[in-house]
């Protein structure tokens, strides 16, 4: 491992190791947040929020860009993810989808008609 | 375990995954058709999904929502693309806003379920495509893997505690 890569490990795993900064993360995978929209999630300073926020954007989990006098953040998943493992994750959902039909399945047995 | 089959391609980014249920090609549909079963096989434990509109005909939109542990919301629609009932549906999935307008930024995936008799029940065929690996990352962005499949969830257990 080079010196730069650790690095860049450190910072993640420093960006990670934090409850507030994952739960930022997870929600701006999904969409892009305006700082304050995500500030309205916690309770704590816009300040505070606006550094996580930049925590993850050192890391490179997190990448933003301005819109007016709005800076939107949105995650990037493919800082930690490939798409064989997206594939993978996604067979795991499906394969949940398919042991609940089989639950639900085996419940008409059981139940008495 | 019901699962016979799984396919991945990464070239065209489709999840292929085959299973055989012990209940007719019927009880099948019937779970696809009647949105408060479908509703609870759909989500995880974690996000569980509520349909608010569902209904397996051509062109009918299908309008749902996932929630999150936390109480966030996740919408999404199914535009049905056809149908022919017992066997199978097509439909292409999409993410939309709380008023289920369609987020036409945001990759539609089209699937296609298919349900065959067999001898000892139903052989069910589900395909899922995606348009591209950012969509993919959506769907599973939107907190819907469970527990430990998810790499953030998987640190979110290591950290914790």
């Amino acid at each position: 491992m080079d010196a730069a890569l650790e690095d860049r490990t450190d910072a993640l795993f420093r960006a990670l190791a934090d409850r507030t900064r994952r739960d930022i993360l997870r929600r701006s995978l999904v969409q892009e947040y305006s700082v304050s929209a995500l500030a309205s999630f916690y309770n704590m300073s816009f300040a505070a929020v606006q550094k996580h926020v930049a925590v993850l954007e050192n890391a490179g989990l997190l990448v933003k860009r301005r819109r007016g006098r709005e800076a939107l953040a949105h995650g990037r998943v493919e800082a930690v993810r490939s798409a064989a493992m997206l594939l993978d994750e996604l067979e795991e959902l499906w394969r949940g989808r398919v042991a609940r039909i089989d639950d639900l399945l085996a419940q008409d047995d059981n139940t008495p008609s | 375990m019901p699962v016979v089959n799984v396919s991945h391609d990464l070239e065209t980014l489709t999840l292929s995954i085959t299973a055989e249920f012990a209940a007719p090609v019927q009880r099948i549909w019937a779970l696809y058709a009647d949105p408060r079963q479908l509703e609870r096989v759909w989500g995880p434990p974690s996000h569980p999904a509520t349909f608010v509109d569902h209904c397996l005909k051509v062109g009918a939109k299908t309008t749902y929502y996932m929630t999150g542990p936390e109480g966030e919301k996740y919408y999404g629609y199914w535009v049905l693309t056809k149908v022919d009932e017992p066997h199978g549906f097509e439909f292409d999935d999409g993410f939309a806003n709380a008023e289920f307008e369609p987020n036409l930024d945001m990759p539609v995936s089209k699937n296609v379920y298919r349900f065959e008799a067999i001898a000892s029940g139903t052989r069910a065929t589900y395909i899922g495509t995606y348009a591209s690996r950012e969509g993919l990352e959506q769907v599973l962005a939107m907190g819907i893997v469970e527990g430990a499949t998810s790499a953030i969830n998987q640190i979110d257990a290591l950290v914790s505690g």
